[in-house]
């Protein structure tokens, strides 16, 4: 059931990526189709986890691909809160196309599976991945709305005639979310990571996840004190942004090497 | 009744000739309403046109009346009926027709041309549909979202920047023309004029008293930047009036510089502070070059709309023609029906009250189902062949005749 759900899920993200590329073509054409692909994969998808919980033995997301799948199906839920605003479709534009890979990618790697393996119970499980995971998929957004910040500053600063074409939101607005979803993200980051630090076992050994884990944290705990203590605004502000998420994408890297169980 | 339009616009004759025959919003309704002469006339007069829509029963005469009313013998003067009509004031209200695609003013001169005009009926529904059709091109096409000047290019950068310009202060430096047209622009998307500075202390006063701002001296330029989000320069000095080193510390805080002067009046080494955007009038004339390209693409989209729409509307119009048809069809098989009932109430006598009613209802249904490919047929025709299928529909079926010519001797 859930494998097929899949499907429909991935085409539904597919066409909201290719619809977004139209869109940015040409704007105002296609936005509308965009905005119901990823309203109806989104919907798909929550169907599919549902379909997951239900017939799974275990917590069903402890491999690094099932995780993955949840992690998509954050950042997409993350990203609908602005999406179907018109002025943030190019931000559809980076999140869709990976969403759809990253999507791909765990089907291929059996992240639609409904057998759980993991020691530990579904409760912990529930709790440490899911809220780790929701921070790092409000981290992604936030690096994507530095990453559309940048392009737009860069746009104004050089000047491009075409710099009102796609009618990105300002500068100012733009700054302001990717900072208000970085403080927003980091204390559900730091409560999974409280629940995964509370089951560590005495003794046990700092793996490189864990570290990665607490680097990022330091990251853009550093960031939140600079912006909203020292007034850290603009483009330092949004490359700090950036560099938290490059920790993010190899943390995901070193997932891929274990799993959480 | 016909629809019909006479008129004459930029595309057709220079300004010295349509001055000649533009009216003033109270000038435009009498004009109307003395050709409707109890019909229906509307009479749209703006800087770039003046036109006249009749719904009149007679085409030929509804033309030759507007041709007079706007000297047709030496005026060029378009002339079109029905469909073409209606398509014609639906390009007009989406803004196709105008020298600017998509310029938002002219809804508003047309919702007050047909709200001054004689009403009736067909022009009720022509110009609500106009305004309809004009607002959903605004709304699905983005034909009037760029802006097609230099100042209002400036504001519309000012809030890629800024988002909403509420909260936000300009300086002027500079208090002739140009700034007022920049300055009015940011206004009307809700910036403040902080305050206004010029070499010439009486045009800066001048300025300042019309937005309610502030004047500061000259040598004060750089101590101000600290306080502003935006600075529209227009001076006439040779030489740059704002350097890179007045320029304050902004904390991360965006400024934004307009730079409408030639030779310009800030240094070009400002736009390599960070936080800091500098656009001179090159910069916004090819950012209006492309909006306007914009509007372009977009107006073919808006011509798609716009041909739907006027499609819908002469079906519409078809329809009045067969709707009196369908009524008296309907009414002649309804008068058939409860006729025959009548004559053969000796005969149904012995029927209980409910075998009565399932008769009434078993007769309805058959004069209904006899009807319906009829009328549909009728209504459908009407939209493609016009009149004269509703006429053999008329003969076919002797409507509007004496019923008596047909009955069958007994």
């Amino acid at each position: 059931m859930a494998e097929l759900l899949f499907w429909p899920a991935f085409l539904a993200y597919g066409e909201a990526a290719v619809a977004y590329a139209g869109d940015a073509r040409r704007p105002g054409s296609m936005g509308r189709l965009a905005t119901w692909g990823v309203r109806i994969g989104w919907l798909v998808q929550t169907a599919l986890l549902i379909a997951q919980a239900a017939h799974a033995d275990a917590f069903p997301w402890d491999t690094w691909a099932g995780s993955l799948n949840l992690f998509v199906w954050l950042v997409v839920g993350a990203y609908l809160i602005w999406g179907c605003k018109p002025r943030f479709r190019l931000l559809g534009l980076v999140v869709m196309p990976l969403a759809a890979l990253l999507l791909a990618i765990s089907y291929a790697a059996g992240g639609m599976d409904v057998s759980g393996t993991s020691k530990y119970s579904s409760l912990f499980l529930g709790l440490h991945v899911g809220l780790v995971l929701a921070g790092f998929a409000g981290l992604t957004l936030a690096a994507a709305l530095a990453a559309l910040y940048l392009w737009q500053e860069r746009e104004l600063k050089r000047r491009s005639s075409t710099v009102l074409r796609f009618r990105a939101p300002s500068l100012v607005t733009l700054e302001s979310l990717f900072a208000r979803t970085v403080a927003f993200s980091l204390p559900v980051l730091t409560l999974g990571m409280a629940v995964g630090f509370a089951r560590l076992r005495h003794g046990s050994e700092l793996d490189p996840l864990i570290v990665l884990t607490v680097l990022t944290w330091a990251l853009y705990g550093a960031f939140l004190l600079l912006r909203y203590g020292a007034g850290w605004r603009g483009r330092r502000a949004a490359y700090a942004t950036l560099a938290g998420f490059a920790l993010v994408v190899a943390m995901q890297l070193t997932v891929q090497t274990g799993h959480f169980g | 009744m016909s629809l019909v339009l006479v008129g004459t616009s930029h595309r057709l004759s220079p300004v010295e000739v349509r001055e000649r025959i533009a009216f003033d919003v109270d000038e435009a309704a009498d004009l109307a309403r003395r050709l409707a002469d109890g019909g229906e006339a509307v009479c749209l007069s703006t800087c770039n046109r003046t036109e006249l829509y009749f719904s009149h029963q007679d085409p030929d005469v509804a033309e030759q009346l507007a041709a007079d009313a706007l000297l047709g013998d030496e005026v060029e003067l378009y002339r079109m009926r029905d469909e073409e009509a209606a398509l014609h004031l639906f390009r007009v209200a989406a803004g196709l027709d105008s020298l600017v695609p998509g310029e938002g003013e002219i809804l508003g001169q047309v919702r007050e041309a047909y709200e001054a005009g004689a009403r009736g009926p067909v022009l009720d529904r022509l110009f609500s549909e106009a305004l309809r059709v004009g607002k959903k091109v605004r709304t699905e096409t983005a034909i009037a979202e760029s802006p097609s000047s230099v100042s209002s290019a400036a504001a519309a950068l000012a809030q890629q920047v800024f988002g909403e310009l509420t909260g936000c202060s300009v300086l002027l430096v500079g208090a002739g023309e140009v700034s007022e047209l920049a300055a009015r622009a940011l206004t009307a998307r809700g910036a403040t004029i902080g305050a206004v500075t010029s070499r010439t202390q009486e045009s800066a006063e001048r300025l300042a008293e019309a937005f309610d701002a502030r004047t500061v001296p000259f040598d004060d330029l750089g101590r101000e930047l600290e306080q502003v989000d935006v600075v529209v320069s227009s001076t006439s000095s040779p030489e740059p009036v704002l350097s890179r080193e007045q320029v304050p510390n902004r904390h991360g805080r965006p400024l934004f510089v307009i730079d409408l002067a030639v030779p310009r009046d800030v240094d070009p080494a400002v736009a390599e502070l960070e936080d800091c955007y500098l656009y001179d009038i090159d910069d916004l004339q090819a950012v209006v070059r492309e909006s306007l390209s914009g509007r372009r693409r977009e107006a073919e989209r808006a011509e798609a709309i716009v041909e739907q729409e006027a499609k819908r509307f002469r079906d519409w119009q078809a329809s009045l023609h067969v709707v009196p048809a369908i009524a008296s069809l309907r009414e002649r098989a309804e008068s058939i029906r409860s006729g025959e009932l009548a004559k053969a109430e000796g005969r149904l006598e012995g029927l209980s009250e409910s075998e009565r009613r399932t008769v009434e209802s078993l007769t309805t249904q058959i004069v209904n189902k006899l009807l319906h490919v009829p009328i549909v047929r009728m209504k459908e025709a009407a939209a493609t062949e016009g009149a004269g299928y509703v006429e053999v529909a008329r003969h076919l079926f002797g409507l509007g005749e004496d019923e008596s010519a047909h009955k069958k001797p007994e």
